[in-house]
């Protein structure tokens, strides 16, 4: 009888599943990302459609190539993800090549030639967005802030495929008053000019501008409140677990929270630092991702942790304005040696896995009897 | 001059003095590795491997004339321990999964000749003469000596039957994994 | 790591204790909760494995063709861990030799083959014992006459573990009534309707054990059972509560039970007993009290057969033996072929082979399960989401294990606590990737348990070559010595017929010297000498008991090679 399937319990399951997974993720991005639609109009749209296409397309490639049946691993959502974590990250108005280079670069050379799905050591769309950022500095750095999208001075359509396809600059395209930067970099550059941070508080959005995401940006980072509810409930739906954002989040709050008080003038506040650049879609999207993360609750915090503190140097003292990318690798690189590491207690073992004494009861009497 | 040459002269001397004490005193009688690999050779001396018993196969692995997948009883599990006991790599591939194997007589071609049990090297046939004989599957190495003996060709070697003791889950089959690129198999 | 925080909306005032890991599997127990347990007439034949518990095989003690009565034994236990076995119902063994088993692989177990004579004749059964005034040993020695087994599903002998009490010092006593597999009501309604009963067996295990306060532990989706129970242990000699443990899955895994219920780890590789607490299942107890209170032996059990391939999920006291097949026709059939059909629950419990294995003592439910309940899709690699860390119960990493088992580094998933592992199964419930977790991890058991084997077995073989070689070089020895004194004989012989030629003239006693001179033995000695060592060569090898075989099988071929 076909009854006769050899295999082994347990013969239920529970629903979850890696596409179930993936889409949820998505969805989780979908208000933060609709909200960069809203903000950077068409040529964002253009440019997350086409990066997430080359995504698809790369992926049904390498899969074929690798000999895995194409349909079901295109299906699970991992490509669809990683393409637009890639296009989330990139500048609202870059033209078509930078998110198929992107793509390309996080599907093909950081995921399956660590052997797809499950294997890769760094996050693709990391691993993206920071050799995008070294070899075009310039694109990767093209930040505008136009009118939103459906209002008057905001590109349409036909602007939108111009700028996307056409590599048309803003300025060629006649929209003069987008070039800005984001206020992260603003106030980087500010500050190596020598201003104290009162001197350019003028210029930066207020935090309610920073938290909403009224400001130049990645296409889908600038929101930390919509990333943040997105985050929540992934939480609640307890796909992620809460120690990595919560390590992340809290150590960077907590340094700038340290150095803002011992220097107000040197150190943005802590406020700042949580609702700009892409910290917050770091904290619930990018270094949640499970592949590329540890599996112990521990080693969580320690990675987490590790990942707030290096964004809160990086961005304080290094060349760069923003580092949250270098900082995904680096605690990526580890993370193999936080799990050989780092384990649970074993059951009836101490740490160091030896079997437990059998305890006497708190009234003393069991223990073996006789010799 | 004179002194750094007498000097360097002395300790050249001293030192061979040294050396040559040293390998006198501290000489390694036989091959030790030799011995350790008899030790753990199936110990039966059945000859499948081509040599004359098992201290042969032993040297011969020891002086790395013979691989270490040379004993087909011992199997995989004996040519990785090898290999580990050695430090080479073991191409295990050629092996393949090996199943323990025994011997099986079918009764109505035995004519009791008591030839196969006189060749057992582990006495794992009982039967007398001009009775039928029985092969114990415990005490079996699956050596073929018995079947080459049997005049009537009554005896073949098999594997192992499963039974509930020795039953267990198979390996599952790992969803694509395993279709695109094997499982790879680890010496030691 | 463990936290220690009581929960006292679960355990009816007494504290609790939190465990880590587990899942909630939808229950499903709706399918069969509120079926009365019914009693299914004896089928036109049983199957009755000597094997149904873990041990050694029991040895037969009918033969074909003999009538068997009701409770009668049939098979007993052979050595230290084994159970008797007995018949089910009256009527005549009509085979003795090997059926398919209820075990995942299908390998045949011996098995006696009754066909019913429909009387239900008893045996005449031993006289009832009471538990206050019986010894301990007693008590053990009844529940060991009676082959009561674990019915859980691990199936120890129950004896054995009654014994517990001459090793160790024990102070509580747990019945596992978690029954925390989904589908499963077996035990529900048995605690339901016959408390009393249960709670008897509950006492005699207890005064079997020696121990000071028992405890019935019961998941808080049963209510009903609580109740039962509650108002059945209330007139109990010994000091004996009802626990309600909280509902997730492996609550019932025997030490998690213990760490829920007091708050203590049983160290790793240790029984309970070494903290002072044994463990019995419900069903067991019942059965106890069926041997201690009417003599009667284990020959039925309660099975719920459930899951919605199943026409009529129904709670069934089945003889043991019941082909699974008689069994589901007795609740109305299949009403569509069941993408799995299981014996035991649906988390831990195993494939059957076929519709013809029986059911056995420690079969606690027949399920037959569509594709929608299993929801067991084709697996994808791992995802390291580290779901399974998070849920073992055990505090493992069941991907780096898996990880280590697909590369068959089998030494190094044993370092990273394989062994620790209870098979529970909640790592490949909740695993995204349906990856088979559980079967890797019992794959890699299994074979390093066969791989122990092999190893044993060499070293048994290597022994019994280096005997025959020994013996062998005895032999050879032997016959050299004898050819070297017949030699010597002849030589002797000779010479004395040419001294005899030489000296015709010469006295006989001068001959009778030259002889002795010469330092030869006299021929007849020197035959029965080697004669006497041939003798010995050929009882040597009988000495020794490892070899386990026929005394004259063994020495014939000797004596053929000792004469050649």
């Amino acid at each position: 009888m076909s009854a006769r399937v050899l295999a082994s319990g347990p013969h239920a399951h529970s629903q979850a599943s890696v596409s179930r997974v993936m889409m949820l993720v998505a969805l989780a991005l979908t208000p933060a990302t609709a909200f960069g639609f809203y903000q950077f109009g068409w040529p964002a749209v253009f440019l997350f459609l086409v990066t997430i296409t080359a995504a698809l397309g790369f992926e049904a490639l390498c899969l074929k190539a690798a000999g895995r049946p194409v349909g079901r691993f295109l299906l699970d959502g991992s490509a669809l993800l990683a393409g637009w974590l890639v296009a989330i990250t990139l500048p609202p108005w870059a033209p078509w090549w930078l998110g198929v280079l992107g793509a390309g670069i996080a599907i093909v050379i950081a995921k399956h030639v660590y052997g797809g799905l499950g294997q890769n050591l760094f996050n693709p769309a990391m691993v993206a967005r920071v050799m995008l950022l070294i070899s075009f500095p310039v694109q990767m750095t093209a930040w505008v802030l136009p009118p939103p999208m459906g209002a008057p001075g905001a590109p349409g359509i036909l602007d939108g495929l111009a700028i996307t396809f056409l590599g048309r600059s803003p300025a060629e395209a006649g929209f003069d008053t987008v070039s800005a930067a984001t206020p992260i970099s603003h106030m980087k550059t500010e500050l190596s000019r020598g201003l104290t941070l009162e001197e350019i508080s003028a210029a930066t959005p207020d935090l309610m501008d920073l938290a909403l995401g009224a400001m130049p940006g990645s296409m889908g980072e600038t929101s930390a409140a919509l990333l943040l509810l997105g985050g929540l409930a992934l939480i609640a739906m307890r796909l992620i677990s809460w120690r990595i954002p919560v390590a992340v989040l809290g150590t960077t709050a907590l340094l700038a929270l340290i150095t803002h008080w011992i220097d107000p003038s040197r150190y943005p506040s802590a406020a700042f630092h949580l609702t700009s650049g892409s910290l917050m879609l770091c904290a619930f999207f990018i270094a949640t991702d499970y592949v590329t993360s540890p599996s112990t609750a521990l080693g969580q915090l320690i990675y987490g942790a590790s990942i707030g503190a290096l964004i809160f140097i990086i961005r304080s003292w290094a060349a760069f304005p923003e580092g949250v990318g270098f900082a995904v690798l680096l605690l990526n690189a580890c993370t193999p040696l936080l799990d050989h590491y780092i384990r649970p207690r074993v059951f009836g073992r101490d740490r160091r896995g030896k079997p437990l004494d059998p305890t006497p009861t708190p009234r003393g009497a069991a223990r073996r009897a006789g010799p | 001059m004179l002194a750094a040459v007498a000097t360097m002269t002395a300790m050249g001397l001293s030192l061979g003095a040294l050396l040559g004490l040293a390998a006198r005193r501290l000489k390694v009688e036989g091959d030790p590795i030799a011995d350790e690999i008899e030790a753990i050779m199936p110990g039966t001396n059945c000859g499948q491997c081509g040599f004359p018993g098992c201290r042969a196969a032993a040297e011969a692995v020891a002086a790395a004339a013979a691989p270490v997948t040379l004993c087909p009883p011992g199997g995989r599990m004996l040519a990785s321990e090898l290999a580990e006991l050695l430090g080479v790599e073991a191409d295990l591939s050629e092996m393949g999964e090996t199943t323990p194997m025994v011997a099986f007589i079918f009764e109505d071609q035995c004519t009791g000749c008591t030839k196969c049990f006189k060749r057992c090297p582990t006495d794992a046939i009982i039967g007398a003469s001009r009775q039928i004989h029985t092969v114990i599957n415990d005490a079996c190495t699956g050596c073929d000596a018995c079947a080459a003996a049997c005049p009537t060709q009554a005896i073949v070697i098999r594997p192992r039957p499963d039974t509930l003791q020795n039953w267990h889950w198979p390996k599952p089959a790992d969803g694509l994994d395993a279709a695109a690129a094997p499982a790879r198999e680890v010496a030691a | 790591m463990t936290k220690f925080f009581p929960l006292k909306a679960f355990s009816g005032g007494a504290k609790l204790f939190s465990i880590k890991g587990g899942v909630h599997p939808k229950d499903f127990k709706a399918l069969s909760a509120e079926c009365a347990i019914e009693r299914m007439p004896a089928p036109s034949l049983l199957r009755v494995p000597l094997q149904q518990h873990i041990g050694a095989e029991a040895e037969p003690i009918v033969k074909q063709g003999d009538d068997v009565a009701k409770g009668q034994p049939i098979a007993v236990g052979r050595g230290a861990v084994s159970a008797a076995v007995h018949a089910p119902t009256s009527g005549k063994v009509i085979a003795i030799g090997r059926f398919v088993a209820p075990h995942p692989s299908g390998l045949p177990v011996a098995t006696i083959s009754i066909r019913p004579d429909g009387e239900e004749r008893w045996a005449e059964l031993p006289p009832p014992l009471d538990p206050e005034t019986a010894a301990p040993s007693e008590i053990a020695a009844r529940v060991a006459a009676s082959g009561v087994v674990g019915m859980g599903g691990a199936t120890f002998p129950s004896a054995v573990k009654l014994n517990l009490g001459k090793r160790f010092t024990l102070e509580t006593l747990v019945i596992n009534a978690a029954e925390c597999e989904p589908y499963l009501t077996c035990d529900d309604r048995l605690l339901r309707e016959r408390s009393e009963a249960v709670a008897d067996g509950v006492f005699c295990i207890a005064k079997a054990l020696g121990v000071s306060s028992i405890i019935v532990a019961i998941e808080a989706n049963k209510p009903k059972a609580i109740e039962a129970m509650t108002n059945a242990v209330a007139g109990l000699a010994i000091e004996a509560r009802v626990a309600t443990v909280p509902t997730r899955y492996p609550m019932g895994s025997e030490k998690h039970l213990v760490q829920t219920l007091t708050g203590r780890e049983t160290p790793a590789r240790a029984l309970t007993a070494d903290i002072g607490i044994v463990v019995h299942n419900a069903a067991t107890a019942h059965a106890v009290h069926r041997a201690m209170r009417y003599g009667e032996p284990l020959i039925s059990r309660v099975v719920t057969v459930s899951g919605k391939a199943v026409r009529r999920p129904a709670n069934v006291e089945t003889l043991i033996g019941t082909p699974i097949t008689d069994l589901l026709d007795h609740c109305g059939g299949l009403s569509e072929e069941p993408q799995r059909l299981l014996l035991g629950g649906p988390m831990m419990g195993q494939p059957a082979p076929s519709l013809r294995a029986p059911i056995v003592k420690g079969v606690n439910g027949v399920l037959g399960l569509t594709a929608a309940e299993c929801r067991r899709a084709e697996s994808m690699p791992c995802i390291r989401c580290a779901s399974c860390v998070s849920v073992c119960p055990c505090g493992l990493t069941p991907l780096e294990l898996h990880a280590r088992i697909k590369n068959e580094e089998l030494d190094g998933a044993v370092e990273i606590g394989l062994l620790d592992c209870v098979a529970c199964g909640s790592c490949s419930f909740v695993c995204p990737s349906n990856i088979p977790l559980v079967q890797s991890f019992n794959y890699a058991k299994g074979k390093l348990t066969q791989q122990q084997r092999t190893k044993h077995q060499q070293e048994e073989t290597k022994r019994l070559a280096q005997q025959r070689e020994e013996r062998m070089a005895r032999i050879a020895a032997a016959k050299k010595e004898a050819m070297a004194k017949r030699k010597a004989e002849q030589a002797a012989k000779k010479k004395a017929k040419e001294q005899k030629a030489k000296e015709a003239a010469a006295l006989k006693a001068a001959q009778e010297e030259a002889q002795s001179g010469a330092q030869e033995p006299a021929p007849g000695a020197a035959s029965a000498g080697a004669a006497a060592a041939a003798a010995r060569e050929a009882t040597a090898p009988n000495e020794n008991p490892a070899q386990k075989r026929d005394a004259a099988a063994k020495a014939a071929p000797d004596k053929t090679e000792a004469a050649q």
